[in-house]
């Protein structure tokens, strides 16, 4: 659910990078806020255990810059992919304006994608959302590990409805811009048309 | 849809604020602040150029929507009111309409007494302001103002 602000004028989304445990999810976030001018971004949060793994979210504020005299600010979140804490993942779906699927290209990864897939579309149906009416995209990351399965093998898997999809390398930044400006433009698209999402 | 869209109107913001810049006052607060329960800061009043009120907007949100976790599990409705002490600040946190969150932070120079009762006051003040904002949100002819741009616009905001 975007939140216009005619006073401040300004609109604020709220982004939701989903995956399985160790995707890449928090990585992507890392890369953002690394890459991103500071008077662009806030502080990055990560509220995480002892050994770095997402406990309940990671959250980064963004600004993408202004339309029609509107800034638009888009509020970055990760859920902890770890099977476990679907309750926490559950919550940090509330009100999200668009999804990113972090999918691990790794084969041995495969059940564990297409598990986390799974529990997405069953969260948001909990909530009453669609994942095939909501602002969605699709990352393959770790294309730069041996041991990963084809782009056709995952597209068959992870995107049989066709959106928006991308190669990446998030330790290294390849593709992570793109993905979020793909789900960006999406969700500004779905403003237009009046979409309360 | 779910949720209906979150609009804030200039009537509206100057309300809420009113009630926000009296609530500092009136609880000899540190900080107060709204929240809507995605994260979204609404208003703030106080000392807020030294609290990083974006993030504490977006923890608040994550620590009330973990509460009404836990409040579903227990089959409570819901935990309302949280409280904080800290060796030098406090925070309270209130659930306001089941719809927007106050935050009160404050120090010695307050109480938690003094700060519960101005919280309930001020809570009945916003949800009378959040009830007539959302009325207005849901009429028909309330035009997004997203509603005329282009893809240019969009892919103009890309061109870094």
């Amino acid at each position: 659910m975007s939140f216009i602000n005619y006073m401040a004028r300004e609109i604020n989304c709220k982004l939701v990078y989903y995956g399985p445990g160790l995707c890449g999810k928090t990585t992507n976030l890392q890369y953002i806020y690394e890459r991103t001018n500071p008077e662009a971004k806030g502080k990055m949060i990560s509220l995480a255990t002892e050994t770095e793994r997402t406990l309940f979210f990671d959250f980064l504020p963004l600004s993408l810059g202004e339309i029609r005299g509107f800034k638009t600010r888009f509020h970055l979140y990760t859920v902890p992919g770890q099977v476990f804490y679907d309750a926490s993942r559950k919550l940090i779906l509330k009100g999200v304006d668009g999804v990113i699927f972090v999918a691990d290209s790794q084969i041995e990864r495969t059940e564990a994608n297409l598990e986390s897939v799974e529990n997405l579309r069953t969260n948001l149906a909990e909530q009453g959302y669609s994942l095939d009416k909501l602002p969605y995209v699709v990352q393959y990351n770790k294309r730069d590990l041996p041991n990963v399965a084809s782009m056709e093998e995952l597209r068959q898997m992870l995107n049989p409805t066709a959106v928006p999809e991308f190669e990446a390398v998030a330790r290294t930044g390849v593709g992570v811009f793109d993905t979020l400006k793909a789900v960006a433009k999406l969700v500004l698209t779905e403003l237009r048309k009046g979409g309360s999402g | 849809m779910v949720n209906p869209q979150m609009v804030m109107y200039e009537e509206e913001f100057n309300q809420i604020q009113a009630v926000v810049d009296r609530l500092v006052k009136d609880a000899n607060a540190k900080v107060v602040f709204i929240v809507d329960k995605n994260g979204q800061l609404i208003a703030a009043s106080g000392d807020i150029d030294h609290v990083d009120t974006t993030s504490l907007a977006s923890l608040t949100a994550g620590n009330i929507a973990a509460t009404g976790g836990m409040a579903k599990l227990l089959k409570e409705n819901e935990f309302a009111t949280q409280f904080h002490e800290g060796e030098k600040a406090n925070i309270h946190i209130q659930l306001v309409g089941n719809r927007v969150i106050l935050v009160v932070i404050f120090d010695s120079r307050s109480s938690l007494g003094l700060v519960r009762l101005r919280v309930k006051k001020a809570s009945e003040e916003l949800n009378h302001i959040f009830e007539s904002l959302l009325k207005k949100v849901a009429e028909p002819g309330a035009d997004s103002p997203f509603a005329e741009i282009t893809d240019e616009d969009i892919d103009n905001l890309f061109n870094d």
